[in-house]
């Protein structure tokens, strides 16, 4: 299937055996000119690339406050050495996160400090060549920015920080990568990561409302571009069609029905990923983000609802209101934005969901916290609400829900190897090695539990995990939306479901 | 005053100087450097008083090394630990008379200096003996060790083995904080003590050292979870948004 070996799966985990420099073939398709453009990046190397490159990363460190001290103040400890997925998958010693991080800091060392210029041998700080360039490139396409090494760190040093930093400059002297940049080019033209233009979208969206009707024999909306509707839902591009995640729309969809709402979709703000992110580029995350007020505004909608996506809920989370709030137009009464857990969450608290649990027994289900949403959001108005609001809702409509073991789960939780910019076939080798710690402990609880499906409420986890469980001969349908689950389980009124109910009760 | 005691009299001035100077201007980057994206790790506070309170769990118990990695927090705790007795111990070279709370500390600082040295081995251990640990040290992080060790074991020397003038050690320091040079007693352990603690404190401002007052300025730590509820924006983040209109 490959021509790298797949990581075992151990019965308890194992922290490998260094080996420097295994992965340094591993590098993402660099951008072609035409991507690199519209995003205000050069399309090749400049003459003066290192003179632009260090500008670059003076002009960070002002503007930075992360960058500046995360650089200066790691003590070299090793909390963080054994607690990167890419470290523990690939067993190569530059993806321990202080060794990542080091690949710049020993050339802020040289350029910034004191003790680099005078004495850099002693401390570890380097001239920036092409060699180092070209290093940044592959090990800081290695790292998913899933933030599992600052949650052990004595200091919080963030290596997505650092990471996007590293890319931010890559991309000023036109070393861009492909995947990312191209697709933040589709948003800007198109509006989605798929380049999934509005007729396109529109017969998509009908399609799914036969779907539900033909299940249920109910008529549940998939509207579109409905000004006036009261909330706008977000949501990853590939919930129009890529599975799972399609499952968990028709899910969303029919939670909005019962709960009697009129929402919408945007085909100008189709997408909630947001890869600006990745890229590390305030002004791209910001020209996205601008996309969502833009469509609010446009639709005159009084509330924002975000689909399951992980990165896309860390930037709605945390930054949306940053980059393109304030958004006092909107219903004060509710947060902005919400996550569409949430708002099935309550709807579940206050009774107003009907589920058959029974119709998700042949599952036995556990729960992927996706790393952006566990260590970068939050949900619901309490400390800790983006563990407990899926697993209560995930409970809600089955009765099979087992945890993956407590090391891997909840903040600790592994990335799924695939996140932060790093889905693309041309790392697919990293992308199987990364998701070995996940793998291990789906692993586990399958033989504790008897485990037959895992859910995730991101469009990246889902993707890669039906691409990677194979590997680990897991099968890809094992992935499932949480709104899948939900979908199955809800008992739309005056559904065929219901009627059935009705009848096995009174014939009881 | 003999030339080493004039020697020593310059090095102190010119150590407080670097170190008071050196830090106060890494800490005024430090502050002045916006935030421009809410990034705590998350769970996080809500609130500024659960803010310090997770700010304080981790500069006093290690929160985060201890559920990172149990050998190195216990070094590293005995270490720090060892060294803040030590620290509050030495005050009563410092002051005249002497805070009644010192005495009460002098017997467990007298001990701590072996905790502390206790710790400064396991760490320096493990950068010999994991190998993730020896991958990572630089040459600089096994002599600030090595710095460290020197202090601790002149120290030690001077308590246990061959006592040094001690009164005449409190003069030469309060007369150095009363601008009246005294001179130091000529006693080697001393010299070396004293000339290891100068050069720490030398390179406090340019070196790792600086995680001390650096921790307090992570924003994964001291940042509230309320972005939703409050709009965080940076000053350069409101000129970007400015030329834009």
């Amino acid at each position: 299937m490959a021509d790298y070996e797949v990581p075992e799966l151990h019965e308890y985990p194992i922290i490998p055996k260094l080996k420097e420099g295994v992965m340094a073939h591993s590098s993402p398709f660099i951008a072609a000119d035409k991507f690199q453009g519209p995003l205000g990046f050069p399309g090749e190397l400049p003459d003066n690339w290192k003179e632009v490159a260090i500008d670059k990363m003076g002009e960070l460190l002002g503007k930075y406050r992360s960058l500046q001290v995360f650089l200066d103040i790691c003590v070299h400890c090793g909390a963080c050495t054994d607690k990167c997925h890419y470290f523990l998958g690939t067993t190569d010693a530059k993806n321990m996160p202080v060794a990542r991080q080091e690949l710049l800091r020993k050339v802020y060392r040289r350029y910034f400090t004191f003790a680099g210029k005078y004495f850099p041998k002693l401390v570890g700080a380097v001239d920036l060549t092409e060699e180092v360039l070209d290093d940044w490139y592959s090990y800081f396409h290695q790292c998913s920015q899933c933030r599992r090494c600052s949650v052990f760190c004595p200091y919080g040093i963030d290596t997505a920080e650092i990471s996007m930093a590293a890319r931010e400059i890559l991309d000023a002297v036109g070393k861009g990568q492909k995947y990312c940049n191209e697709i933040i080019g589709k948003v800007f033209v198109i509006g989605n990561n798929l380049g999934l233009p509005e007729p396109a979208l529109a017969d998509t969206l009908e399609g799914l409302e036969e779907d539900i009707e033909d299940e249920t024999g109910v008529k549940v909306r998939l509207p579109l571009d409905v000004k006036g509707a009261d909330i706008l839902v977000v949501t990853p591009s590939a919930d129009f069609f890529a599975e799972p995640h399609v499952d968990g729309l028709m899910g969303y969809a029919k939670v909005f029905h019962e709960a009697g709402v009129s929402w919408t979709l945007s085909s100008h703000a189709s997408e909630a990923a947001n890869f600006g992110m990745f890229i590390g580029s305030y002004e791209n995350m910001r020209k996205l983000s601008l996309r969502i007020r833009e469509a609010a505004l446009d639709l005159g909608v009084k509330r924002i609802i975000f689909g399951e996506c992980g990165h896309a809920w860390r930037v709605a989370y945390s930054f949306l209101n940053t980059l393109a709030g304030p958004f006092d137009f909107l219903d004060p009464k509710y947060p902005v934005p919400q996550h569409i857990l949430e708002f099935t969450y309550n709807l579940i608290q206050e009774g107003k969901l009907r589920f058959n649990k029974a119709e998700n027994d042949d599952l036995r289900v556990t729960f992927h916290d996706s790393c952006n949403i566990a260590r970068g959001a939050g949900m619901g108005q309490m400390e800790g609400g983006q563990f407990i609001i899926p697993r209560e809702v995930i409970k809600a409509a089955c009765n099979h829900f087992y945890d993956m073991p407590q090391d891997t789960i909840h903040d600790a939780t592994y990335c799924c190897g695939g996140g932060g910019g790093l889905l693309t076939d041309d790392l697919m080798e990293l992308r199987v090695k990364g998701a070995q710690p996940r793998m291990e402990a789906l692993k586990t609880v399958t033989e504790e539990h008897g485990i037959t499906n895992l859910a995730a409420i991101c469009a990246i986890c889902k993707s890669q995990f039906a691409k990677v469980l194979p590997y680990y001969g897991f099968t890809m349908d094992q992935i499932v939306s949480v709104h899948q689950l939900v979908s199955n389980a809800i008992v739309l009124t005056g559904s065929e479901q219901e009627a059935e109910l009705a009848a096995e009760a009174e014939s009881k | 005053m003999s030339f080493v005691s004039t020697l020593y009299v310059g090095l102190f001035y010119a150590a407080t100087v670097i170190l008071v100077v050196g830090v106060t201007l890494r800490i005024k980057k430090y502050a002045q450097t916006p935030a421009p994206l809410k990034i705590p790790t998350m769970p996080a506070p809500r609130t500024e008083a659960g803010v310090a309170m997770r700010m304080f769990r981790e500069v006093v118990f290690f929160e985060s090394l201890f559920r990172s990695n149990k050998w190195t927090w216990i070094f590293g705790y005995l270490f720090h630990f060892g060294m803040l007795l030590v620290l509050l111990r030495h005050l009563r070279y410092f002051t005249e008379p002497v805070w009644f709370w010192v005495n009460w500390v002098q017997p467990f600082g007298k001990y701590a200096a072996f905790a502390m040295l206790a710790g400064l081995l396991g760490l320096w251990a493990r950068r010999f003996l994991v190998d993730r640990v020896r991958y990572i040290s630089t040459p600089s992080d096994h002599l600030m060790l090595a710095l460290l060790v020197g202090i601790v074991m002149s120290g030690l020397g001077m308590a246990y083995l061959v006592h040094t003038d001690i009164v005449a050690v409190k003069a030469f320091f309060l007369g150095l904080m009363r601008f009246s040079p005294q001179p130091l007693p000529g006693d080697f352990l001393l010299l070396v003590h004293l000339g290891l603690v100068a050069l720490l404190m030398i390179i406090f401002p340019i070196s790792k050292l600086l995680h001390a007052p650096g921790v307090f300025f992570s924003p994964t730590r001291n940042q509230t979870d309320d972005s939703r509820e409050r709009r965080h924006l940076a000053p350069w983040a409101k000129e970007l948004e400015a030329s834009e209109r």
